[in-house]
């Protein structure tokens, strides 16, 4: 009935580097699933990154297997990493198969972080085939007794150049291994690179990377034939689900097992403030955890109401600010000069930007499924980041790490610290307290409800312009919730909402951002502060990292301040911002998207004409190696307050590009995302909870408010390498949108998400 | 223990349910182990569990296994014929129109029962089509040309 993987790493070779699927037909009778899937237990295979074979293996059919220690989240990485390898070892790309993520097969390359597949992940790969390449080409001058200046490869196959017939494959020089190590830098996680002596090919010479090469996974998807996290199940498997509190910060007093008595095989499972049904029924389960009535704490409610969280932020202490470290960086600073300098300028500006608690509301809510034994556990999950996923469930288990196994698969889309690591750990408390293999997914309520969240803030800004109007100081200050409230992994229990409610504290993680453009303001200062969480343990506004963590939020004010004082300027926003900028990449873009968009050179706002409202706007931002620069053309409906961002150009500049087609469809998806949590995103909540918990209640960007078109420039720059596309683009849109409201109106709207009803209050 | 017969992607077929108000979802995804719909919501929101019963796109994370009865059900999982992708499968395969793709079972389902009904339609028609149906990555522009080439093929 079900799909099974089997996934021991012999298998996984001798299948000649493709998982090996065990399909069996779907009738009525539920079939007994493969013994090989219970056999799935931790490989004892140690994982060193010197070795060779740890990033690839080569059958005798000559088919490659790359060990890819990060995930892709959908948006083609895997594909990109099977071009990198294909290209240093000339072979077709169709050869390499990508296995990802999984905690006992591939190497700890820090997960899907940061943009960084490309970015980060590509290097030690490369470097790798590079090796294994130069390896193959030794042998083969001894099989066919020449040097290697006079041979050539061709799809993994060594010949004399001058005599193509005199050959031999890779598959055939196989047998022995690799025999030979690679240099390790000594780090894990997102930093790790080997290097071997080989050198790698120069980017001029490249033909498989820069291909517009089709995805692995997209067939897959689109013929339900791919098999995500969802779909795993295991023999004697239980269905578990989570209960809630009504008040966000209540506890459990009691529960009165008897009130889902009716349900077959529905019990309660217990652990300090955690309360869950099992079943071996997955319809039970949700019944029961539904029927089960459980007697909360009487608790003061914990929140403000989203209506006064910014006046909260304004008024809350201060915790921290960017003098505390910030990755391992202190960065001091003083607001007192640019204070000085805009206090005595010609004209002074100010303005206050508020952005709303976001959830990454997945398509699908958490799911984790856990096989606990005595001797190790297993657990199945589509978290971002396996290894540190690893090392917090054995802390969890008490259990040593190497007998913790965390299997990658496929699941919705993750951009950052999302929901994705709880049900793996809440299926792996009660798989240890069950005894028997527990399959855990969240309910819809949970993922919207539950998830961890962007921060809110309050950022704060203040320019001077000279009679010139020339800037004379630029003062950003950015206030909000820690984004590290939840950890950027799960390598601590704490940082999950079983954990905490299971009696691990959280964690005191403070950190938000300021934007990093290369603008030259004189006087300028640039800080963050963050405060206090509403509520300290298993809150439901507890803040994480979600895409481009802040920078949103960041890019957001800042991006539409340097409007508004370009506007009080009365200059255009693009030659405003050209006059401050000192990086060449981030002026190469503007000036791309000005080219795209057709851009005429105007102050803004617009002069209004009859009919309807229309507007342009700019918005730029650079990091992960990545620069780019997007203008977005809206219609503003004056009856309505609808916004519609018709036309999008984006100018994306990510160095040497791998695969232009999944660039493409990457950074759109960037763009609309962007839309969405621009226009429509807004956790909403009473003083005792989440109010926003479906998909209603937090509405996304539907199809009818899709842009017409987005249009993108791409400069490739081949001798650069590759940056993160991941996030840059996503981070350019709330600003660019805002921006062209003001243009085609006039009104400045400085609060996320620009709703329709916002849009009216101001249009009088 | 109530017995439905009715027809999944061309089978006969039978789901046995404790509780006839079960979703028909979760006879689709747990006994009869299919991996194109999918729990998104629960809510009827999202359309990630769309099917088409009796030529109709239904959410099948509300439709109650009972109400299935002598019906005809086809799901992403039997779209292909003879191993050849749905048309509309073919289309979102060439423009790439997936990112995560666990709600593109939605938005096939949904463009196939509509097309299928009638595939002549102007771009503003295929929105209509599609609107409510969600997707968290963002892939609407590439989703939106491959309805568009998907319509255009089997208009002819």
């Amino acid at each position: 009935m079900s799909s099974t993987v089997t996934l021991d790493r012999r298998t996984l070779l001798k299948g000649g580097g493709a998982l090996v699927f065990t399909l069996a037909g779907g009738g009525v009778t539920i079939l007994a699933l493969s013994p090989a899937q219970a056999a799935a237990a931790p490989a004892p295979r140690a994982l060193a990154p010197t070795a060779l074979d740890t990033w690839l293996a080569v059958s005798e059919d000559g088919a490659v297997t790359a060990f890819f220690g990060k995930m892709d989240m959908g948006q083609g990485v895997d594909t990109a990493i099977a071009q990198v390898v294909a290209e240093e070892l000339d072979v077709a790309v169709e050869r390499v198969a990508v296995v990802m993520g999984d905690t006992s097969l591939t190497p700890n390359q820090g997960g899907a972080s940061g943009s960084s597949g490309c970015r980060l992940g590509a290097n030690p790969l490369r470097n790798a085939a590079a090796e294994a390449r130069r390896v193959f080409l030794a042998r083969a001058a001894g099989h066919l007794g020449q040097p290697v200046e006079a041979l050539s490869v061709s799809d993994g196959r060594v010949f004399v150049t001058a005599e193509p017939a005199r050959a031999v494959s890779y598959g055939e020089m196989i047998a022995q291994g690799f025999e030979t190590a690679l240099d390790w830098n000594e780090q894990y996680g997102n930093g790790l690179m080997v290097t071997g002596k080989a050198k790698p090919k120069s980017p001029l010479a490249y033909s498989v990377v820069g291909a517009p090469v089709p995805r692995k996974d997209v067939p897959g998807k689109i013929m339900a034939t791919m098999e995500y996290c969802h779909h795993v199940t295991l023999p004697g498997m239980l269905h578990g689900r989570g209960v809630r509190p009504p008040v966000a910060n209540a506890v459990p007093v009691a529960v009165d097992e008897g009130s889902i008595a009716h349900i077959p095989g529905a019990k309660v499972v217990r652990k300090g403030d955690y309360v869950a049904v099992v079943a071996e029924d997955e319809w039970n389960a949700i019944k029961g955890a539904e029927a089960l009535k459980v007697t909360w704490s009487e608790t003061a409610p914990p929140f403000p109401g989203h209506e006064h969280l910014h006046d909260h932020i304004r008024r809350a202490e201060k915790t921290a600010d960017n003098s505390v470290a910030n990755f391992g960086k202190y960065v001091a600073y003083d607001a007192a000069p640019a204070l000085a300098a805009i206090e005595g300028a010609a004209t002074r500006l100010e303005a206050e930007y508020e952005l709303p608690f976001q959830s990454h509301a997945r398509m699908a809510p958490s799911i984790g499924l856990a096989d606990v034994r005595a001797d190790g556990a297993t657990i199945w999950s589509d978290t971002q980041k396996s290894h540190n996923q690893r090392d917090g469930l054995a802390k969890l288990l008490g259990m040593e790490p190497e007998k913790v196994r965390v299997v990658w698969k496929p699941g919705p889309g993750s951009y950052g610290r999302s929901d994705a690591d709880e049900a793996a750990f809440e299926a792996a408390l009660l798989s240890q307290e069950l005894g028997r293999p527990v399959r855990v997914q969240w309910m819809r309520h949970e993922g919207h409800g539950w998830d961890p969240k962007a921060p809110a803030a309050v950022i704060s800004c203040q320019a001077g312009l000279d009679e010139a109007g020339r800037l004379t100081g630029w003062y950003y200050r950015a206030k909000g919730f820690s984004g590290w409230e939840v950890m950027f992994n799960a390598s601590d229990p704490r940082d999950t909402l079983v954990g905490q409610l299971t009696g691990r504290e959280p964690g005191k993680g403070q950190n938000f951002g300021v934007p990093g453009e290369s603008y030259d303001f004189p006087n300028a200062v640039k800080f963050w502060e963050t405060i206090a969480p509403l509520q300290e343990r298993a809150s439901p506004l507890r803040c994480a990292h979600m895409r481009a963590p802040q920078e949103p939020q960041l890019h957001f004010a800042s991006e539409s301040f340097i409007d508004e004082v370009a506007a009080a300027a009365g200059a255009d926003p693009i030659a405003f911002r050209l006059q401050y900028l000192t990086d060449a990449r981030e002026i190469a873009v503007l000036e791309e998207v000005r080219r795209l968009a057709k851009w005429r050179t105007r102050p803004s706002p617009a002069l209004r004409k009859a009919g309807k409202l229309v507007g342009r706007g700019v918005s730029l931002n650079s990091g992960f190696g990545a620069y780019v620069a997007t203008v977005c053309e809206v219609e503003v409906d004056e009856e309505t307050g609808r916004i519609w961002p018709r036309r999008l150009f984006v100018a994306h500049d990510c160095g040497v590009v791998i695969n232009p087609r999944s660039l493409r469809t990457t950074i759109e998806g960037n763009v609309i995302q962007g839309l969405s949590r621009t226009l429509f995103e807004e956790v909403t909540f009473d003083d005792k909870a989440v109010t926003s918990t479906d998909w209603l209640g937090y509405p996304i960007l539907d199809v009818m408010d899709a842009p017409e078109s987005i249009e993108i420039a791409t400069i490739n720059r081949v001798e650069e390498p590759a940056g993160g596309a991941g996030e840059p683009a996503h981070v350019t849109i709330p600003a660019a949108v805002a921006n062209a409201v003001f243009d085609a109106t006039g009104i400045r709207l400085r609060r996320l998400p620009l709703t329709p009803d916002r849009v009216k209050a101001e249009l009088v | 223990m109530t017995t439905i017969r009715l027809t999944i992607d061309g089978a006969a077929r039978q789901i046995e349910a404790a509780d006839p108000d079960m979703p028909l979802l979760y006879a689709l995804r747990g006994q009869m182990a299919l991996k194109g719909p999918k729990f998104g919501c629960g809510l009827s929101q999202c359309g990630a569990c769309t099917v088409i019963v009796d030529g109709v796109a239904m959410r099948s994370c509300v439709t109650p296994v009972s109400a299935v009865e002598g019906m005809t059900v086809r799901t992403l999982d039997g779209l292909a014929e003879d191993g050849r992708p749905h048309p509309v499968q073919a289309a979102f395969i060439a423009e790439e129109a997936a990112q995560c793709g666990y709600c593109i079972n939605g938005w096939i389902m949904t463009a196939v029962a509509g097309l299928e009904d009638n595939p002549e339609r102007s771009d503003a028609d295929i929105r209509q089509m599609l609107t409510g149906l969600k997707c968290r990555c963002g892939t609407h522009m590439a989703i939106l040309r491959a309805v568009r080439r998907a319509a255009d093929e089997m208009a002819g």
